[in-house]
């Protein structure tokens, strides 16, 4: 069963690609991309548990750390990079995108959006930090050491100088839609996640 | 069906039939490292499962340093079953209904292909000595000339274990359009310093013998017994974690309630090693214990391209599984690491996980489910993905 976030990368991937997922966790969004697209899929997650099963299911996916085995791939190995729900739980969020955008000739990241309403709401309420049931950890043990809100996230994207091809806004019942990216004000207040498809320019 | 063949094992020179031969090499001769040649060589073999009538259903399979062909067939000299029983047969990991198995014993080995235990043509006394070094190189290339004579151009899996994977990928370097798919287990691109060293303790156990004769105990009625038994207590011991041996043996005694002051086996730890010792004596060659470690000391994938690990597999579009065991000590996970990260740089099929295990270097003979499990899902994709 994919992710709401999932359903629409898969949707976002041509046939016969060749995709890495960064992150992959058991390979669900690999599965499905090699049964419905015969994509040739990769995948790099650090979970033990989640490769041995992920290879069980016989996909290729390799035990590793992104944060240091990035750098070993080679510049447009792949056609897409696929970065979900990963950049937050990286020690170098800025260099893992560098990468994503190095290896791969497009590079899809989806991000929590930090900015959703209810957070704000919550923080200004409680005095707080957020806690929800996509936010399901105490400040002192979450592995998301790095969130970003959907501004905070162009703002990056503007500063590696990447294009930004696509904007799309996942909503909390789970509908999506494009937002422009000169106003991401509505975006940034309502959506639960931002999904991006991004281009190095060089 | 070609002719099986009776070699002599042990102290007692004890007389043991290795199952079917092949003789490699006829027409021309096999060139090895060392630059030395070999010309109508014996290699023995052991199949299970039958080849497809396109000969795309072949697995080779490659065993580790004390291994031979007997990897799902009880040994003849021991009785024990296969090291991989638990892995090969129908609807197995390997499974013997779909795939055709093919387990050499490797050059220099002792248990029918050409070692130091063969008779020399040229002085007609067993070679000893004079046998050449070779290396996990010449292993794979007579490997290749039995894949020849069985007219198998493309291999469908190389599967290989400690030296056995370093054969799959030393397969992958130099005959990269040979196989569809390689599974390296607990294996290194390379022999490091702490394995050579280990390595060399064994070797001087050996030669230090009276009984080896300077290599030529089969010639004088001797055997070094004591020498090869402490090489095999060492490498036994390296086999196995801390975590393991405690957990195994502890400091429990043996038959005992209390230590004996003196230097028997008062600890169960010695009685085992010594055991463990004895009983390998009974089946291995120690010239052969010397040339074979001395190939695995002499492997360095890298060191053989240029220094680039890389530039060994940048030919391939092989699909690639590499598993390792997290108490490994002998062939750790960074070593596989370096092979996955030379993969990735071409950004190859790879996959690889480490498991987590208590059974050290040793874990990839025994039955681990997420091993079993992860080789049988690598198994199944690849042979999809050439429509097997």
């Amino acid at each position: 069963m994919l992710r709401a976030d999932q359903q629409i990368i898969a949707s976002l991937i041509e046939p016969n690609s060749k995709v890495i997922d960064i992150g992959c966790g058991k390979g669900e969004l690999l599965q499905i991309l090699e049964q419905d697209k015969n994509v040739r899929g990769h995948g790099i997650e650090l979970e033990y548990d989640r490769v041995a099963e992920a290879v069980g299911q016989g996909l290729s996916v390799i035990q590793g750390d992104a944060d240091i085995d990035l750098v070993h791939y080679p510049d447009n190995g792949f056609d897409y990079t696929v970065l979900a729900l990963t950049l937050q739980v990286m020690k170098d969020p800025k260099a893992a995108l560098q990468h994503c955008l190095r290896i791969g000739k497009q590079a899809i990241v989806v991000i929590p959006n930090f900015g959703h309403i209810a957070n704000r709401w919550y923080l200004i309420k409680n005095g707080k930090m957020p806690i929800s049931r996509q936010l399901s950890y105490q400040w002192y043990e979450t592995p998301n050491i790095h969130f970003c809100t959907i501004k905070d996230f162009l703002e990056l994207c503007y500063e590696v100088d990447c294009s930004i091809e696509q904007r799309i806004a996942l909503y909390n019942n789970k509908s999506h839609k494009c937002f422009d990216g000169c106003r991401p004000f509505g975006a940034n207040l309502f959506a639960k996640q931002g999904i991006f498809i991004l281009k190095s320019k060089s | 069906m070609p002719a099986t063949v009776t070699l002599q094992f042990g102290p007692e020179y004890q007389e043991a039939d290795v199952g079917q031969i092949i003789h490699l090499a006829k027409e021309e001769p096999l060139r090895l490292d060392s630059g030395a040649e070999f010309s109508d060589f014996p290699m023995a073999f052991q199949t299970y499962g039958s080849l497809n009538a396109d000969k795309s259903n072949a697995i080779l399979l490659c065993h580790g340093l004390t291994g031979d062909q007997y990897a799902a067939t009880p040994h003849p000299v021991t009785g024990k079953p296969g090291w991989w029983e638990h892995l090969i047969g129908p609807n197995k990991a390997l499974d013997t209904n779909r795939f055709f198995i093919i387990s050499p014993n490797v050059l220099g080995g002792c248990m029918g292909t050409l070692g130091p235990k063969h008779i020399n043509p040229s002085t007609n006394t067993p070679y000893n000595l004079d046998f050449p070094v070779i290396t996990i190189g010449d292993m794979v290339r007579a490997q290749k000339l039995l894949t020849k004579s069985l007219e198998i151009d493309k291999l469908f899996c190389i599967i290989g274990g400690s030296m056995g994977g370093m054969l799959a990928l030393e397969w992958a370097a130099s005959h990269p359009d040979s196989m569809h798919a390689i599974a390296a287990i607990a294996t290194s691109p390379r022999h490091t310093a702490q394995n050579i060293a280990f390595h060399e303790i064994g070797r001087q156990a050996i030669i230090a013998d009276p009984q080896w004769q300077g290599g030529n105990y089969i010639n004088e009625g001797s055997y070094p017994a004591a020498g090869l038994a402490v090489a095999r207590m060492t490498a036994h011991v390296t086999y196995l974690s801390q975590e393991g041996l405690g957990q195994k043996f502890g400091r429990d005694l043996q038959d005992r309630s209390h230590v004996t002051y003196g230097f028997d086996a008062d600890f169960q730890i010695e009685s085992y090693l010594r055991y463990q010792g004895k009983s390998f004596v009974e089946r291995f060659d120690p010239n052969s214990y010397l040339y074979i470690t001395r190939a695995m000391d002499y492997f360095d994938i890298a060191a053989a391209h240029g220094g680039e690990l890389r530039n060994a597999f940048k030919n391939t579009e092989a699909s690639f599984c590499l598993i390792s065991f997290s108490s490994d000590w002998l062939f750790p996970a960074t070593e596989a690491r370096q092979v996955v990260q030379a993969l990735s740089s071409s950004a190859a099929d790879v996959s690889f996980l480490e498991i987590a295990s208590d059974k050290g270097h040793d874990a990839f003979l025994l039955e681990e489910p997420l091993f079993i499990e992860a080789l049988t899902g690598f198994i199944n994709r690849t042979s999809r993905k050439i429509g097997l």
